[in-house]
């Protein structure tokens, strides 16, 4: 049709009326000439959703139903009266997962929070739930430490220094007078690690309710001791691996359940760190000095010490003692006691515990057959005796399978934990990754059919929200940078805040914490024979029937 | 607004596949993201940047407002292709997606130190695909189409009479 041919439109419309059949057809056409357009979009709409429909029923493997892994409160439950031993870094943190913190702390978050209006650390402290709690007693050798611990107490509704304060909790010199007092419901460790098996027996003996921080033990014969002395209690026990709370471990554990996965033989943990701070290199505070620190308290128990010494003594073990005598007032020792048996359990107790208690919630593992361990002071030579790079194998015949853990306290470089198994792998780091394996019979007829692509991973879990390899790749992008978290949860949640919670709920219910005796037993355990292998340079096998470490 | 054809077929015909072309797009983009169980702008608008980042990451933080702003983009974006694909009320149409693009293109500016995880898929300096759209939908208001080919013939028509 030539420019002339061009119909004036407003003609057309005269005209309309007096040719009807003609006009209107062409008026009909041009009226509706794009609907065509509606019905192809339909058509591939519907195409999709049927392909999409086919590839969910395969999605569908990995549903789940979703189980809540926060215990509900009890309405005007009892207010549980606490007493805090130990006001060091992992003490301030605990008091702060359970919403009191000294008014420096909140003016610091205040001003983070003024400097950039993207850090919400201090209205999410502020929105924290109140757990119905009170701070009656603090004991801090340290009397720094005591006197913050004290005010942070005493700071009820997380305020500034410009706040009003309830009365300070009572400040103990030494934790036996805070375990004798009468209103004080629970207690919580985190004192240095050779302290922590003398507290929770004497905590149970004087009937508090006991968090202590991870490891349970610093020697093998108390770990006994506090398991009996636990077990033989009504006292609501929690050990510090606040990993239990994680949401990707539970649904991991629902995972391996199924059978989803397959045969598991190798798990992989690790531990990968790379500045001073993570190195225990902790900064030594100004006001220390022998007469604010009480080192004799500090020292430790004798019967401990002794059992110490005797082992050590008994396997040839004694260049890993000191080297400073234990009565030596030292600043560096106090603060960074990890650095030295003397005090600490190394690598093992610290961070191997956090890595076996996870997997040991995942696959249920129990206490390993034997461990074997290597490594040494390869980066902090600063006079330390425990090891900065540690390779620990655990060995479990009955389950046909090993875990493997290695540490670094000289390199950062992110390594997820990975489940090994003859169908998928599961790899566990801010989210849950499944990748199907390219030789599974489970999965075989669906990696034939193009359905499943072996090797990449098929099913993504970012807390509460599941993806599929079929999903769009911005939300797997996104789920692998825990970006969704805060939404889908509607709040970010803080695991220890989460451990901590459970722990004060469950003293109100009566009820069995998620990691109790049994499970603080099979970590204290584990942990010592893998330390046991660094110490002697050979294998430790756990004798099942008679409870105890062996050398085979 | 003149209902005389004052174009050309070949210019005529142009227009309209124009405006069916985008029209599409924006029918297809609302229809996925309301066929998507639970689809959310969250995660686009977290990784807004730029001068006004500080306002659509602000619209995260309430639970309605998401829920509006989604409600706008899933059936926004579906209800706009339609009219453009159909013909109908397609001004109105256009003053609606020249809104969200301007929105698009300010929450994900294109400069040249930003960088987001939603990478885009070709490379852009200050202009994007967006602000090219936002053109041609303004090149297809100057130059509407509707009254000739499609419902709007009819509709106003109707008013007319």
């Amino acid at each position: 049709m030539s420019d002339k041919e061009i119909v004036n439109n407003e003609n057309e419309n005269q005209n309309s009326h007096l040719n009807v059949p003609k006009n209107g057809r062409r008026e009909a056409l041009k009226t509706l000439a794009t609907i065509p357009v509606i019905g192809a979009m339909a058509y591939g709409v519907i195409k999709k959703k049927n392909q999409e429909y086919r590839n969910k029923r395969v999605g569908n493997i990995f549903a789940f139903e979703t189980t809540p892994t926060v215990m509900d409160r009890q309405p005007d439950g009892q207010t549980i009266r606490l007493g805090i031993i130990g006001f060091g870094i992992r003490g301030s943190q605990l008091m702060q997962a359970l919403g009191f913190a000294t008014p420096q702390h909140i003016d610091h978050l205040k001003d983070l929070a003024k400097q950039d209006v993207q850090n919400t650390r201090y209205k999410d402290f502020l929105e924290q739930e109140d757990l119905n709690i009170v701070v009656n007693g603090v004991c801090d050798i340290f009397d720094v430490y005591a006197k913050e611990a004290a005010t942070a107490g005493a700071n009820k509704n997380r305020e500034g220094s410009e706040g009003k304060f309830a009365n300070l909790p009572v400040i103990y010199k030494n934790y036996k007078d805070l375990l004798a007092a009468k209103d004080i419901d629970a207690v919580i460790i985190a004192t240095p690690d050779h302290w922590h098996g003398t507290m929770v027996i004497d905590a149970v003996n004087a009937g508090k309710h006991v968090y202590v921080e991870k490891p349970l033990t610093w020697t093998v014969p108390e770990t006994y001791l506090v398991a009996d002395a636990v077990k033989k209690s009504n006292v609501i026990f929690q050990l510090g691996h606040q990993g239990r709370q994680i949401e990707i471990n539970h649904r991991a554990k629902e995972i391996i359940k199924k059978g989803l996965i397959g045969k598991v033989t190798l798990a992989e943990v690790s531990t990968n760190r790379n500045d001073p701070n993570g190195a225990w290199v902790y900064s030594i505070h100004p006001e220390a000095n022998p007469s604010t620190i009480d080192w004799k308290q500090f020292e430790g128990n004798p019967v401990r010490i002794k059992e110490y010494l005797d082992y050590m003594t008994s396997v040839g073990a004694t260049k890993y003692v000191g080297p400073d005598s234990r009565d030596k007032f030292s600043l560096e020792r106090f603060f960074r006691w990890r650095c030295w048996w003397d005090y600490s359990t190394g690598l093992s107790g610290d961070l191997l515990t956090h890595e076996y208690d996870a997997m040991n919630h995942m696959l249920d593992l129990g206490i390993p057959a034997s461990a074997t361990s290597s490594g040494g002071v390869y980066f902090f030579k600063d006079g330390r005796t425990v090891p900065d790079v540690l390779q620990t194998t655990f060995e479990f015949p009955d389950r046909d399978m090993t875990m493997l853990y290695t540490a670094t306290l000289a390199s950062q470089y992110n390594r997820p934990r990975k489940i090994m198994a003859t169908d998928a792998t599961i790899e566990l780091g801010s989210t849950l990754n499944v990748t199907i394996d390219p030789q599974s019979e489970l999965y075989r007829e669906k990696i034939q059919q193009g359905i499943i692509k072996a090797g990449e991973p098929f099913y993504r879990y970012a807390s509460g929200k599941s993806i599929d390899a079929l999903s769009s790749a911005t939300e797997m992008y996104f789920a692998e940078r825990g970006l969704l978290f805060s939404y889908v949860e509607g709040k970010r949640y803080n695991t220890t805040y989460l451990h901590l919670r459970e722990w004060i709920e469950c003293i109100r219910q009566k009820k069995q914490p998620s990691c109790g005796i049994k499970e603080a037993f099979e970590e204290a355990m584990a942990a010592h024979m893998g330390t046991r292998a660094y110490l002697e340079g050979r294998t430790m096998y756990w004798d099942a029937d008679k409870q105890v470490i062996t050398r085979g | 607004m003149t209902t005389k054809n004052i174009y050309t077929r070949g210019q005529l015909t142009w227009l309209v596949v124009l405006r069916v072309l985008i029209g599409w797009y924006f029918m297809y983009e609302g229809l996925t993201k309301i066929m998507t169980p639970n689809w959310t702008s969250y995660a686009y608008l977290r990784d807004s940047q730029g001068w006004f980042a500080p306002f659509f990451t602000m619209l995260t933080d309430n639970a309605w407002v998401m829920s509006t702003v989604n409600a706008i983009n899933m059936y926004g974006l579906t209800i706009i292709g339609l009219c453009m694909i159909l013909g109908c009320f397609v001004q109105f149409a256009n003053i609606g997606a020249i809104g969200l693009l301007s929105l698009y293109y300010l929450s994900h500016p294109p400069m040249l130190d930003v960088h987001y995880l939603i990478r885009p898929e070709g490379s852009y300096m200050w202009v994007d695909k967006n602000l090219i759209m936002l053109g041609a939908i303004a090149v297809l208001m100057l130059f509407p189409t509707s009254k000739l080919i499609g419902l709007d013939r009819w509709i106003f028509r109707k008013c007319k009479k």
